[in-house]
């Protein structure tokens, strides 16, 4: 209990996290501190390409095999299968229609990647070591949850449209997935070499710039808040917090039967928890406008972000530890 | 300075369906037009701004078309079923152009 508590305090003492929680307040108390748009952008570029090309180089020194395509495989599945866990619960938890209901379950399906990069970094400060392919994991997770919230709308909607190729471009070809992928396969191709040469980039700044990101998200985080009450009843609330326990919990479970280091399996559990605000809101403006992009948006990143970020992702590594370091 | 009667057509959309609509304006051979970006407005779902959107889900664009009279229906065809089910507008207004061998 006490290792847990340290844990907890450790995670909510970090740089990373007081950033977020400088940028949620803020925009509680209404202030004006406002990140450049273009800034934001620059910075998600930035972490998005670090990460990912961090991941690939640390694939190349132990290569490809089994284990990786058994953990993209388990991805892949996780992805696909939480959307019908999310969508249950949300039919009985709230008011949601089919087709709200089916959209928000994609976006917890899927994952967001800013809260694996900051679980990553606050695994980094800790000294646990986790496998590098978990950013392929990561990517491989992105688009299946997508299909599932189809589906579930074509099976109670018998008549919905049929989706064209514009939807699977916004899917497949996301920037950030494009990115990430992208990355990681460079630092795959050059490995250790590549990254020598663009340490100095990847590495010293990398924490820096994802506080300020994060002081960047707490503000948009903060200022959703102020319309949650607006958007989403208690019965969305109570979801929003609910549903990344359970997920984890899944997650869990698949690190454990792919026997993932302590790390891996944090981050698997942190994955499977976390929710898209990114490339899945954008894929439901396609695929599904009568859904309203206020639920999704407020549920995953006003609610689900803050809470896996301050208290999920200490909780999770703390379960980790406690299942496969006993 | 001799100028033509046109019909000039501000269509604002969704920043995801610029792709889509891009295509089925060129596809009805509607080839001149412009699309800014919107910072933000207001419309029946409230107040909105695109400061601070973390994903392309939540901003608008808008397409100006500029096009002689005889050609209003075949882009109205096109637009129609790209604008149907998504958040837009769309609005007309007469207008002169100086060149119109140009559209």
């Amino acid at each position: 209990m006490d290792g847990i508590l340290a844990l907890a305090q450790q995670n909510l003492f970090s740089p990373i996290v007081l950033s977020f929680v400088l940028g949620l307040a803020a925009a509680l108390v209404r202030s004006d501190l406002n990140i450049p748009e273009a800034i934001a952008k620059g910075m998600s570029v930035y972490l998005l390409f670090a990460i990912g090309f961090k991941g690939g180089a640390n694939v190349s020194g132990h290569g490809a095999d089994l284990e990786l395509a058994l953990a993209l495989l388990a991805g892949v599945i996780l992805s696909a299968a939480l959307p019908f866990v999310a969508f249950g619960m949300l039919r009985l938890l709230t008011r949601l229609s089919v087709v709200d209901a089916a959209a928000v379950a994609a976006h917890y399906g899927s994952i967001s990647i800013v809260t694996f990069v900051a679980a990553s970094t606050i695994l980094d400060s800790q000294g646990i070591g986790y496998e590098g392919y978990m950013v392929a994991v990561a990517a491989a997770m992105e688009a299946p949850a997508i299909l599932t919230a189809l589906w579930l709308i074509s099976r109670a909607q018998p008549d919905s449209r049929q989706q064209d190729g514009h939807l699977w471009r916004e899917v497949m070809l996301n920037g950030s997935i494009v990115l990430l992928v992208g990355a990681f396969l460079i630092g795959w191709i050059t490995g250790e070499d590549g990254k020598r040469q663009i340490d100095p980039f990847i590495t010293a700044p990398f924490h820096g710039i994802l506080c300020l990101f994060l002081l960047d998200m707490g503000l948009v985080a903060g200022r959703g808040l102020h319309k949650a009450q607006r958007v989403v009843s208690a019965g969305a609330l109570t979801f929003g917090v609910i549903m990344p326990l359970v997920g984890s919990l899944f997650g869990l479970l698949a690190g454990l039967a792919l026997g993932l280091s302590l790390g891996g399996v944090t981050l698997l559990m942190v994955l499977a928890a976390s929710a898209s605000y990114i490339a899945v809101p954008a894929a439901m403006r396609v695929a599904l406008p009568e859904a309203n992009p206020a639920v999704y948006l407020t549920l995953s990143l006003c609610i689900t972000f803050p809470f896996n970020l301050l208290l999920g992702i200490p909780l999770y590594t703390a379960a980790a530890a406690l299942v496969v370091a006993g | 300075m001799h100028m033509h009667p046109a019909k000039r057509v501000e269509i604002i959309i969704e920043s995801v369906m610029e792709g889509h609509l891009t295509e089925a304006l060129v596809d009805a051979g509607v080839t001149g037009f412009t699309v800014v970006p919107v910072s933000g407005g207001s419309g029946r779902s409230g107040h909105w701004t695109r400061e601070g959107q973390v994903s392309r889900a939540g901003g608008m664009v808008m397409f100006i078309c500029l096009l002689l009279p005889d050609r209003l229906e075949t882009l109205l065809d096109a637009v129609f079923p790209v604008l149907n089910r998504h958040i837009g507008v769309l609005n007309i207004t007469d207008t002169h152009i100086l060149r119109a061998d140009r559209f």
